[in-house]
């Protein structure tokens, strides 16, 4: 029974790492760029909510909408002040930007909510469930997150597949010229994306703290980098691949926690990821395009 | 229709443009012909709005577009079917051709069918993925795409690049089908030959200057081009 825990224990942390890494995967196959900040913008989320539910007593919902705003709002100012002036600067200028913009996020909310941690109530007040007489519980938190997953992976790849917008963003991901040739506004379109990573990324920020109360100001960084380092196992620019990474992900590090060292796990968790980019470079699920001249 | 006045373009230091001056008028089929690196493909890309002159003006349906987006040329009625194709080849021949019709959604049906009807291989090869196409394949659905806009000027650079010559004949037939249903054309090519037998008017572009520029048949007479360009 205590494999079958870990094992949901690990989707369920997975699910977290995956919905954070489909908004690295957007941005990065859109706008070709590691957002650094990203995983800072899960913390502020975090923070917003956690002041609704706790100073204004709101409902753990309205707070998750608000933080969905907040986040939204968030990511579409960072593109617009620090990325969008560098549209035409060398990818290292961006990525060095993105990690100064992460700092300045992280002592933002240092400044605001100093760096006591503060103590999450979970937005999901429902009972775990018993199974087989009380041997398996799987926490409300665990079914609520694998759903949540789920439910944004369907809707991306609707999104993405089916809506004119979303035609739009994989045409500005696969050749920016051509989409503008096209008549698509390419700067509307990474806004978007922006946008939808960091609304993604909020619902994160509340479902981890839902799972793992703590809040600090540096919380939303090593889940960040773990999202990052999903969407590369399992395939940047590739939804499903992304999803995959961050599952697996989560299930590697369960899996070490409980079974090899609590302290190794992160250094397990990054070993593999070597591993499997020693192997297939483009990542699990990631495609090499050939081009045809 | 489109009036392009003394351009200057530069990438960095290097100055790709020289005072070029054009004019396209309606119903015509102008073509740009010169050697590689003469800068023709810039001179496109310029009118399009993928790069700016520093100096002078483009003029497209009497409006001054020298710093007007490229997105919002599309619904002006200006096409560019770029150097090398650029197809989405991740996306299939359908959502490529939805793609041309993105400023323009009411006639997507109508646009396809037209697009079938003109490029029958395309049809049976819809739900594929464009990055399985042939090259001639690419082209017809670069051109496809471009036609799905229903624009009044189409602008073509190399259509013929790295085609067999019966597939160059065949995008030259399409050209000239394309300009008899009264679509305005400007052509970029390497091939002048081909350029000169259907173009109304050409110009040859050297070193980043307009070095001559006449109708099409007196270009292909001229001495200067048949030593150049026309290996006579």
């Amino acid at each position: 029974m205590t494999f079958v825990s870990n094992l949901i224990n690990g989707i369920s942390l997975g699910s977290v790492y995956a919905i954070i890494a489909l908004g690295y995967t957007m941005v990065y196959g859109i706008a070709k760029m590691l957002n650094f900040a990203h995983g800072d913008v899960i913390m502020v989320g975090a923070y917003a909510s956690y002041c609704t539910m706790i100073y204004l007593n709101w409902h753990p919902l309205l707070s998750i909408l608000f933080s969905i705003v907040v986040c939204t709002i968030l990511g579409v100012v960072i593109e617009a002040f620090a990325y969008k002036p560098l549209r035409r600067a060398g990818s290292l200028a961006v990525l060095i930007t993105a990690i100064g913009v992460s700092y300045l996020l992280q002592n933002a909310a240092l400044l605001i909510w100093g760096s006591t941690p503060k103590i999450f109530t979970s937005v999901v007040n429902i009972k775990p469930l018993s199974l087989f007489g009380g041997k398996l519980t799987i926490t409300a938190e665990s079914i609520v997150t694998v759903a949540a997953c789920v439910l944004i992976m369907i809707g991306l790849t609707l999104f993405t597949q089916k809506t004119k917008m979303g035609k739009a963003m994989r045409a500005v991901s696969e050749d920016k010229d051509a989409a503008e040739l096209m008549g698509v506004n390419v700067n509307t379109t990474i806004s978007t994306t922006f946008a939808i990573g960091s609304a993604l990324a909020a619902v994160a920020g509340v479902l981890l703290c839902s799972a793992y109360p703590t809040l600090v100001p540096t919380t939303g960084s090593m889940p960040g980098i773990k999202a990052f380092t999903a969407a590369v196992f399992g395939g940047i620019g590739s939804i499903p691949g992304t999803m995959l990474g961050g599952i697996l992900l989560g299930i590697i590090e369960i899996f070490s926690k409980s079974y090899i060292s609590t302290s190794l796990s992160d250094a397990i968790v990054f070993a593999v990821l070597i591993i499997v980019l020693l192997v297939k470079p483009t990542g699990i699920l990631g495609k090499k395009v050939t081009e045809k001249v | 229709m489109l009036k392009v006045d003394n351009i200057n373009v530069y990438y960095g230091k290097i100055h790709a443009l020289k005072d070029v001056s054009l004019e396209v008028h309606p119903g015509e089929i102008v073509a740009l012909i010169g050697a590689n690196g003469a800068g023709k493909s810039t001179t496109l890309k310029t009118i399009s709005g993928l790069l700016r002159s520093k100096t002078g003006s483009i003029n497209f349906m009497d409006e001054n577009i020298s710093h007007t987006e490229a997105y919002k040329l599309v619904s002006k009625g200006m096409a560019h079917v770029p150097e090398g194709r650029h197809v989405f080849l991740q996306m299939t021949v359908l959502e490529n051709l939805e793609l041309g019709a993105y400023t323009s959604g009411k006639y997507v049906k109508e646009g396809i069918q037209n697009v079938f009807n003109r490029f029958p291989r395309l049809k049976h090869r819809k739900n594929q993925i464009a990055g399985t196409l042939s090259g001639g394949e690419q082209q017809m659905l670069a051109m496809g795409r471009a036609l799905m806009s229903r624009p009044k000027l189409i602008m073509m650079d190399e259509p013929s690049m790295g085609l067999a010559p019966i597939l160059v004949e065949q995008i030259f037939d399409i050209i000239r089908d394309l300009h008899e249903s009264g679509t305005t054309i400007l052509l970029v090519e390497q091939n002048a030959e081909m350029a000169l037998r259907i173009a109304d008017r050409a110009y040859v572009l050297e070193s980043g200057r307009i070095k001559l520029s006449g109708t099409g048949a007196e270009l292909a007479q001229s001495d200067e081009i048949k030593k150049a360009y026309l290996g006579g």
